[in-house]
């Protein structure tokens, strides 16, 4: 190839390259503006929370104390040093006085209304945090079989959505990898039958398994409880679908050198199987944990008293008490969002890894 | 094969019943979780929606059984049928049309979003540095509390007399003068909807799954093209997409199950709009929960929810039948 050509195309791929940044970056800015958006929010004053226009940083108009008065700080447009703290307004415009610089301090003057630009000063209302948390619409009276009394519901919702999602977890993980060690390395009569039975399953529509469990929980007076909301999302059949799927992938000859020796089944489960499916296991433990801590329809279905509400259930009991103070909602959503962020970043590679596993076999 | 014949007659039955013991422990926690919690669930679903089953107080069994009635096809025919109301013909359940229609309206912007996705996964399939930031934030939704999610998402679309939400915000420092109340009406409801679906999707499981699809791609049939004189344009054309197109069956296979059951809008729903203004984002899903829990008529609930998994079921059929054939195997 000619050097001409060589050049352009190196012109050309990095323009390619820049292009690509572009877009990548607009794409991702939209990604992040509700985002930023909520953590905005739920950093502003009430009264600034919906005011307009719009502001990204949380501020207040600039006071003064003036002979035991609160007054305002603006700016005179044109004379940049000058800072006025405005008596009072009236036809013929603002009564100001003059508090900066230092040399014109104390002069009072009138100035047209449309020459004032009022000065504003980040505030973070840290505190927001606080309210949100201690907030009265989601007090708890008693949680945790009488344990605790008159507690503050986030704190509720965290632990229970702590209890919940590492049962979910740990049942899921167990369970399952228990069964894809059935289905992946022995061998048994109806085997493959009662496996595509599980696979049948992954198609139907959640709602339809909720229903008559929803109903059976009910009759047996049993929803309102940890059970209810631990036992029946515990058995996995897609967890155990994408354990067999790379148990099937660990080979023979190891499980047989062990079979040789001595091992029983559980033996080969346990000291080859399980350490060798690390990846695997990481892989369906951030997806079953992320998914319990985030789910919303079961929950909602079959808790409704405050003390058992897990975060997601608990922040939309929020919204319904606090439905327009919007300071507020913002700071719980971040306070309900943060912990799920740091387990993703955590997480992460495992978490692609095993969505990328799920499509191949589709 | 050649072995003598064994003295024992039983021999393969009782092998047979070894094997089962030794799997046994195994698969017993699982298989039996999994045959309450899921399986004869589904059995039992398609028994309620043949009975007129009410959630109430009912403390025997035998109150259980008098209080319980068969209805046979009964709900299936107040929920598909029609009837003749001064000539004219009347669905007998004229809500649950309209909230399908619902259903399937939200759905069209699922190739928006796959569209999305493959291009965002094109973008993201190249070497660039810090690339796996971009990844990390487009997946974020996907990750986030939809519930949270929601409640944002309600206040950027908020329009008040006095209050102004950040999108109409946006809309009318571009020149627009009235910016639509999204949430509050008839028209801009379902699309605000869309919209949102589409952010909380496009960087979400479908660009991973393209993503994955774009590393197994030979770099060699590139290479190939490339001294053939092929352009980015016929590359991508006929070999990315083409390699692809096993991705795209299962992407778009698992994005209509999902758009019609519909969790992450029935979440929306749930917490923006109540499912209105005047039903206009009612979905199948969110009018299944309010006759299950709302109303208590878990029968009726569960005929709907079975009319779902028929819909969902049929169509993975003729996806599978019909839609395999566009897929290139490689």
């Amino acid at each position: 190839m000619s050097a001409p050509r060589t050049r352009e195309a190196a012109l050309r791929r990095r323009a390619l390259r820049a292009a690509s940044y572009l877009l990548l970056s607009a794409v991702g800015l939209t990604m992040l503006v509700p985002f930023a958006w909520m953590v905005s929010t739920s950093l502003k004053a009430p009264a600034q929370a919906i005011e307009f226009p719009l502001r990204w940083v949380p501020s207040e108009p600039l006071t003064v104390q003036l002979d035991g008065e609160t007054r305002k700080v603006a700016r005179v447009i044109g004379e940049d040093a000058t800072r006025v703290a405005v008596l009072r307004y009236s036809p013929e415009g603002a009564h100001v006085r003059v508090i900066s610089p230092a040399s014109a301090a104390g002069e009072e003057r009138l100035v047209a209304e449309s020459q004032l630009e009022t000065v504003r000063r980040a505030h973070l209302h840290w505190e927001n945090y606080g309210e949100a948390w201690r907030a009265r619409g989601v007090r708890v009276r008693e949680a945790f079989f009488g344990l605790v009394s008159q507690v503050d519901g986030f704190l509720v919702f965290y632990l229970n959505s702590i209890i919940v999602s590492i049962c979910v977890t740990i049942g899921t993980v167990f369970t399952s990898s228990l069964a894809a060690f059935a289905f992946a390395r022995m061998r048994f009569p109806g085997r493959d039958q009662i496996f595509l039975g599980y696979l049948a399953t992954l198609m139907v529509p959640a709602i339809v398994i909720m229903l008559p469990v929803y109903a059976l929980l009910s009759q047996l007076r049993m929803t309102n409880s940890y059970t209810a909301l631990i036992l029946p999302v515990m058995f996995s059949a897609y967890g155990t679908f994408l354990l067999r799927q790379f148990f099937l992938t660990i080979p023979q000859e190891l499980e047989d050198a062990a079979v040789l020796d001595g091992a029983s089944p559980f033996a080969v489960y346990r000291f080859i199987i399980l350490p060798l499916s690390k990846p695997a296991l990481a892989t369906l433990t951030t997806f079953v944990f992320l998914h319990s801590w985030n789910d919303f329809l079961w929950p909602l279905m079959v808790v409704d008293r405050l003390a058992l509400k897990t975060l997601p259930i608990g922040l939309a009991h929020f919204q319904d008490s606090y439905t327009t103070e919007y300071h507020l909602l913002m700071a719980a959503s971040v306070i309900v969002m943060v912990p799920v962020l740091i387990v993703f970043m955590l997480g992460q590679r495992y978490f692609v890894r095993g969505i990328a596993l799920s499509g191949m076999k589709g | 094969m050649a072995r003598p014949a064994s003295p024992r007659l039983d021999t393969g039955r009782s092998r047979r019943r070894q094997a089962w013991l030794r799997a046994l422990p195994f698969l017993l926690p699982n298989l039996l979780g999994f045959l309450v919690f899921t399986f004869l669930p589904v059995l039992a679903c398609f028994a309620l929606s043949t009975t007129d089953y009410r959630l109430a107080t009912i403390t025997s069994l035998r109150e259980l059984r008098e209080s319980v009635d068969f209805v046979g096809l009964g709900n299936f025919v107040r929920l598909l049928g029609w009837h003749s109301e001064g000539g004219r013909l009347v669905a007998n359940d004229v809500e649950f049309w309209r909230y399908l229609g619902n259903t399937l309206f939200l759905m069209l912007g699922l190739p928006l979003s796959i569209a999305g996705s493959f291009l965002l996964a094109l973008l993201l399939n190249q070497r660039l540095r810090g690339i796996t930031i971009f990844r990390t934030i487009y997946f974020l939704p996907t990750v986030s509390s939809a519930v949270a999610v929601c409640i944002v998402w309600k206040w950027i679309l908020h329009q008040q007399p006095n209050e102004i939400g950040l999108l109409n915000g946006f809309l009318m420092s571009l020149g627009v003068p009235h910016p639509p109340n999204w949430l509050g009406s008839l028209v801009w409801a379902k699309p605000a909807f869309i919209i949102m679906t589409l952010w909380a999707t496009v960087g979400g499981y479908n660009c991973v799954l393209y993503l994955a699809g774009l590393q197994g791609v030979p770099q060699e049939l590139y290479e190939a093209a490339e001294l053939d004189g092929a352009g980015a344009w016929a590359r991508l054309r006929h070999i990315t997409w083409p390699m692809l197109s096993p991705t795209t069956f299962f992407v778009v296979t698992m994005s209509i199950i999902a758009g019609f059951q519909g969790s992450f809008l029935f979440t929306a729903a749930f917490l923006m709009t109540g499912g209105g203004p005047a039903g206009a984002t009612t979905t199948l899903m969110l009018y299944i929960y309010n006759y299950a829990i709302s109303w208590h008529q878990l029968g009726y609930a569960a005929t709907i929810a079975c009319v779902l998994f028929v819909m969902v079921f049929g169509f993975t059929l003729i996806n599978w039948r019909y839609g395999q054939r566009l897929v290139h195997y490689a």
